[in-house]
């Protein structure tokens, strides 16, 4: 494996052991606490929050309005409180992408678990320094014309992308089209497209 | 603290790999690491910037050639030694009986079988991310949007969120993002020391000279301390 996908040995496996069993014996850890996590992010059924807030805003403008100034009260909508979440929007004029050089920051509660190479140092170090080519390596060319903004996400605030509404998105209801959103989309190293057969 | 994890503008990692629909978790470990985080950053054994520091003080080569979970348990596993909760002698003689022992039980828990004991429990269900970062001012901000800033060319030798990309910069105030807990201090037992926290814009050849993209905005919340008049 290269370097952007270490081995994990048995050193690590047991270590984890040890600790949950330590932690379990100093009644610091649930017994099924582990079970929930995996229960929580393995069996998730559905879009991300992040991709039903996307599909609205692009089927309701005052949705969206909402979505970007106030960001908790329209997540409130799906019955979740998240108050640290600032919504920026792709356009023809602008192309936003999100990154957390110092560890990693995402937020999970909205986009659900960040994918591996966001976490890694070839995407903390380049995004801030070389966005499009970056994005270039995910298939997305942003053309000098179109601003980059890159939001380096250094303190507690968490970012979404809200991409550019595809073409035929008015056809589909907003189930449909939060399946589309996938969580590279509102990282913003991709575009929404519908897939061929959407609807 | 100039550590390794101070990833941003740095050289030599090479193209972004991608793993083709990787599954949530690559083990059942990299679950348990991330509910042992949320158990005992729940039961209040540290803060969430007492852990980022702890991962900041990994050997360097470690850091760069492990994953993102083993990041999280060997910052955990510090931050638990150094406040006394989990020995590292102890981690580490239980570490070689699961080497030796693969299947060897985890353990019952303390107090009644298959629950854990009282503030535990409660904390095991609490989720550290549903705990705010916002605090109320203690005084005006000092800087309005618009205003010219500067960041301060500092190196301290603790935590701290200001990239060292972009220390000694030139930034515009782009949007205030409220008042916060002060990570600099809360990471070493120092207090919440809440500050005003701004969205700084900067331009992409402010921070990377010749060799910045046209057309680039760069965007760091950063704390009232971090900031001098431009």
């Amino acid at each position: 494996m290269g370097k952007n996908h270490p081995n994990v040995d048995d050193y690590v496996i047991s270590r984890v052991r040890a600790l949950e069993s330590l932690l379990l014996e100093k009644g610091l850890l649930a017994p099924d606490a582990v079970d929930r996590v995996i229960r929580r992010y393995e069996a998730s059924t559905g879009p991300m929050l992040g991709a039903r807030a996307v599909a609205r805003a692009w089927r309701d403008p005052a949705y969206k309005t909402r979505l970007l100034q106030d960001s908790p009260a329209a997540l409130g909508d799906f019955g979740v409180s998240y108050d640290r979440l600032v919504v920026v929007e792709n356009t023809p004029a602008r192309h936003n992408v999100v990154v957390c050089t110092l560890c990693s920051c995402y937020p999970w509660d909205v986009m659900g678990l960040p994918p591996t190479w966001y976490k890694m140092p070839a995407y903390r170090s380049r995004a801030v320094s070389e966005p499009r080519k970056v994005l270039a390596e995910f298939g997305l060319n942003v053309p000098p014309e179109r601003e980059i903004r890159v939001w380096d996400s250094s303190a507690e605030l968490r970012y979404m992308v809200l991409p550019m509404a595809p073409t035929g998105a008015e056809r589909l209801d907003e189930d449909a089209l939060a399946a589309q959103v996938t969580r590279e989309a509102l990282i913003g190293v991709a575009e929404v497209r519908l897939r061929d057969g959407a609807r | 603290m100039d550590g390794v994890h101070d990833l941003g503008g740095m050289h030599g990692f090479g193209p972004v790999e991608r793993e083709e629909n990787e599954p949530p978790f690559h083990g059942r470990w990299e679950a348990a690491v991330v509910a042992i985080m949320r158990g005992t950053r729940g039961a209040g054994l540290y803060n969430i910037d007492e852990f980022r520091h702890g991962i900041e003080r990994m050997d360097p080569a470690h850091y760069l050639g492990s994953s993102y979970f083993e990041h999280w348990l060997d910052g955990i596993a510090r931050v638990l030694a150094e406040k006394g909760v989990v020995d590292a002698g102890e981690l580490e003689a239980r570490t070689r009986l699961f080497r030796e022992r693969p299947d060897a039980p985890l353990g019952a828990p303390a107090g009644a079988a298959g629950a854990p004991a009282g503030e535990a429990g409660a904390a095991a269900g609490r989720r550290p991310e549903a705990e705010t970062s916002f605090r109320a001012p203690a005084a005006p901000p000092r800087f309005a949007i618009g205003a010219a800033v500067t960041t301060r060319p500092m190196h301290p030798p603790g935590h701290t969120r200001l990239p060292r990309y972009a220390r000694g910069k030139r930034g515009v105030i782009d949007t205030h993002r409220g008042c916060h807990v002060f990570p600099d201090t809360h990471a070493h037992g120092l207090g919440e020391q809440p500050q005003h926290v701004y969205s700084v814009r900067f331009e992409g050849r402010e921070l990377w000279g010749e060799a910045a993209e046209p057309n680039q905005k760069l965007y760091l919340d950063l704390w009232e301390s971090y900031l001098l008049p431009a």
